[in-house]
């Protein structure tokens, strides 16, 4: 990565803290990743964009930039990058997904804060992520407490837009959501100096709803008996379909589920037969988080789906490409990212339902509920998805961790006896 | 044909050689030590010594240094372990498992000899062994003198749930001259609530309860588990090498 310091010094990064994270990623990625053995070939491109995950997507971006776009930085699912495209702007995730950035967020942050907030703060903060430095704003959402109040202290760095996300899914809450996104689109409008026309934001609801398709094409692929790809590849595609642009990804992904497909009629598989298959859910695994899968995948079995919003969250059910009207297709939006089913809803009975189903779709032997330590929404919810699943006679295990390694002995041991315990 | 199970726990590694018809022909213990591999070692030594060559044997090993034993021909987990070597001891399919070992606690429900379900505290140190032994060197006590006292005493509750400070409550509760067994109580009382806790987030019915780890040979421990998960907990001479058992019927 190293053509990029005078990319990451015109950012104002702290060259050299990131150079102690540039050192580490490429060993923990060729441990979890290339060690793998018969990996689909498709899985290149991804394995290209790790190599240079702070050069080859920042540098795009900063020449978009210079060209007049603008980058927005989102945290949550339930943003609706349809506005963004449809004024000519770029959308990226940005949750940190690593223990490197933590200590960074501990500095302004309670200790009892979720790792995901501590470590997207950290990132910010400690000026060691590009992707953080270059989004011109970020956007953010009312959903958990932890997020809520970071935004206040990001705000203070860096310009922060926050959508007021309902906590109910009455009638109303459906109406509010619509009128939220139309006031993001005045946001968006104002900062990109583009109107959003409804031709613009129908080309928009279209290039997002084709990613959605190519994500869930490899994702039913995980359905097939013969699994052809191993979860930690899925899961590397899905991390990075939040920084992508979204018309290559679809690209890519459809490139990997023709692979696929073409795998499945030839019975060729990256598991042993016999290998028990894991349903994932619960709190979102942000790039670089594999721990679980990782574990998962060392102890004889195989992770099929993610219910979490790297994962099916993140494309399931499509928007309405039939409205014509800028109304109309806001409220569209509306219903579309209200089918989403995170913790922060009360009552959230539909990801019981969701999660009961995936199981069955995707034929899982068992189901792990993993939340990320401090997050009390998953893991107060996770008693209702426990005892779904225990009730539905399928096997559970819950577990909570954080970016740390200092556990993985002990979710080793725990996570070989529960595929053990399947027999 | 011998079977051998080697359970090389936090504090003590534990072995246990069976015959093809389930009889458990001999069972040892010893100090786990600094390293894994040395004690593996030993117990390699010692099977020689009495007569079970482990090339001869089929052995599994379990516990968290299961990986350690370079003359194992698998390794199983110590849950899987425990259930099917209590299921053996107590000659019963159906039970809940209440192991408190050195380092961890697990609770097992087992159903037709199966696991059906398990939690485990790897946590955190209250409600293990390790609580026990700590505050038992605090009272400059052993650990199974400190069980036998805490019968006689009663009236104090230990309220930290962290060892640490917990200690420094102990150690406070001494300069205020409480007696001994009343300290002992508490601590005792202490490491049952906090077990009982995790042994009641699994619906046991009316399964029997069964008490296996270290603590087992002491009575007490199991009298006041009794009363606190208000059903009869029992256990058996052979409990604390429960895992060792269970490995060896693995290789069966
Ligand atoms: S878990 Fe909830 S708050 Fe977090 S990204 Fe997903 S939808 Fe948003
Ligand atoms: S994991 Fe939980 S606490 Fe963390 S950001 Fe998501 S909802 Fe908030």
């Amino acid at each position: 990565m190293s053509d990029y310091v005078k990319m990451w010094e015109d950012l104002g990064m702290d060259l050299e803290t990131h150079d102690q994270l540039c050192q580490v990623l490429p060993t923990a990625f060729g441990d979890v990743y290339l060690s793998q053995e018969n990996r689909p070939e498709g899985m290149g491109f991804w394995d290209f964009v790790v190599s240079e995950i702070h050069g080859i997507r920042p540098s795009e971006l900063i020449e978009a930039q210079k060209n007049g776009q603008k980058v927005f930085g989102t945290f949550c699912v339930y943003v609706p990058d349809e506005v963004v495209i449809a004024a000519n702007g770029i959308v990226t995730g940005l949750c940190g997904g690593s223990q490197f950035w933590v200590p960074g967020g501990e500095k302004v942050l309670p200790k009892n804060t979720c790792p995901l907030i501590k470590a997207s703060v950290g990132a910010r903060l400690d000026r060691t992520c590009p992707f953080f430095r270059i989004a011109d704003m970020y956007v953010g959402e009312t959903t958990c407490d932890g997020k809520k109040k970071a935004y206040e202290i990001l705000a203070e760095d860096v310009p922060v837009h926050v959508m007021d996300m309902p906590q109910m899914k009455r009638a109303e809450d459906y109406d509010k959501w619509a009128h939220e996104i139309e006031l993001f689109a005045g946001v968006v409008e104002e900062q990109t100096g583009n109107k959003v026309t409804p031709e613009k934001l129908a080309e928009a609801i279209k290039i997002i709803n084709n990613k959605r398709k190519a994500l869930k094409r490899v994702y039913d692929a995980r359905k097939a008996d013969k699994l052809p790809i191993s979860g930690k590849d899925a899961l590397l595609m899905m991390q990075i379909a939040f920084f992508d642009d979204p018309v290559r990804c679809a690209e890519m992904c459809n490139k990997l589920a023709d692979e696929l497909d073409q795998r499945i009629a030839d019975g060729v598989s990256v598991f042993p037969e016999g290998t028990k298959r894991i349903l994932l859910t619960g709190t979102p695994l942000a790039i670089p988080n594999w721990k679980l899968h990782h574990i998962i995948e060392t102890s004889g079995a195989a992770v099929v789906c993610e219910e979490m919003c790297t994962g099916t969250r993140y494309f399931e059910n499509l928007v309405d490409e039939t409205q014509t009207t800028l109304e109309g297709q806001y409220k569209a939006l509306a219903d579309r990212y209200m089918k989403n089913n995170c913790a922060c809803f009360t009552p959230n009975e539909g990801r019981i339902d969701d999660i009961i189903r995936l199981a069955k779709e995707y034929k899982a032997d068992g189901v792990i509920d993993v939340n990320l330590k401090f997050c009390s929404i998953y893991d107060t919810e996770g008693f209702f998805v426990e005892r779904a699943l225990k009730e539905a006679g399928i096997p559970v295990l819950g577990i909570e961790t954080d970016y740390t390694d200092s556990d993985a002995e002990q979710l080793k041991t725990r996570i070989e006896a529960f595929i053990e315990m399947l027999g | 044909m011998h079977y051998i199970g080697i359970d090389i726990g936090s504090t003590s590694a534990k072995t246990a050689v069976l015959d093809e018809n389930k009889n458990i022909l001999e069972v040892f213990a010893q100090p786990t030590g600094w390293s894994s591999i040395d004690t593996a070692e030993s117990i390699g030594k010692n099977l020689r010594e009495k007569g079970f060559a482990p090339e001869e044997c089929k052995v599994v090993s379990t516990g968290y240094g299961r990986v350690a034993v370079p003359f194992s021909d698998k390794t199983v987990t110590e849950i899987t372990c425990h259930a099917k070597g209590a299921s053996l001891i107590f000659g019963l399919e159906d039970l809940l498992v209440v192991d408190i070992g050195g380092q961890d606690t697990k609770v097992i429900l087992i159903e037709n000899g199966f696991v059906k379900d398990f939690v485990m505290n790897d946590k955190c140190s209250a409600g293990t062994g390790r609580f026990l032994e700590v505050m038992a060197n605090t009272l400059a006590m052993r650990p199974d003198e400190l069980c036998t006292l805490a019968k006689s005493g009663g009236n104090t509750s230990i309220s930290s749930l962290c060892t640490v400070f917990a200690e420094s409550e102990v150690i406070s509760l001494i300069g205020r001259g409480e007696k001994k067994e009343n300290i002992a109580f508490g601590v005792v009382d202490s490491i049952i609530k906090k077990v009982a806790i995790q042994a009641n987030r699994l619906p046991a019915g009316s399964k029997q309860a069964v008490l296996t780890g270290g603590l087992c040979e002491c009575d007490y421990i199991c009298e006041a588990l009794s009363r606190e998960l208000k059903t009869e907990v029992i256990t058996d001479k052979n409990a604390r090498f429960a895992g060792a058992i269970g490995a060896a019927l693995c290789g069966m």
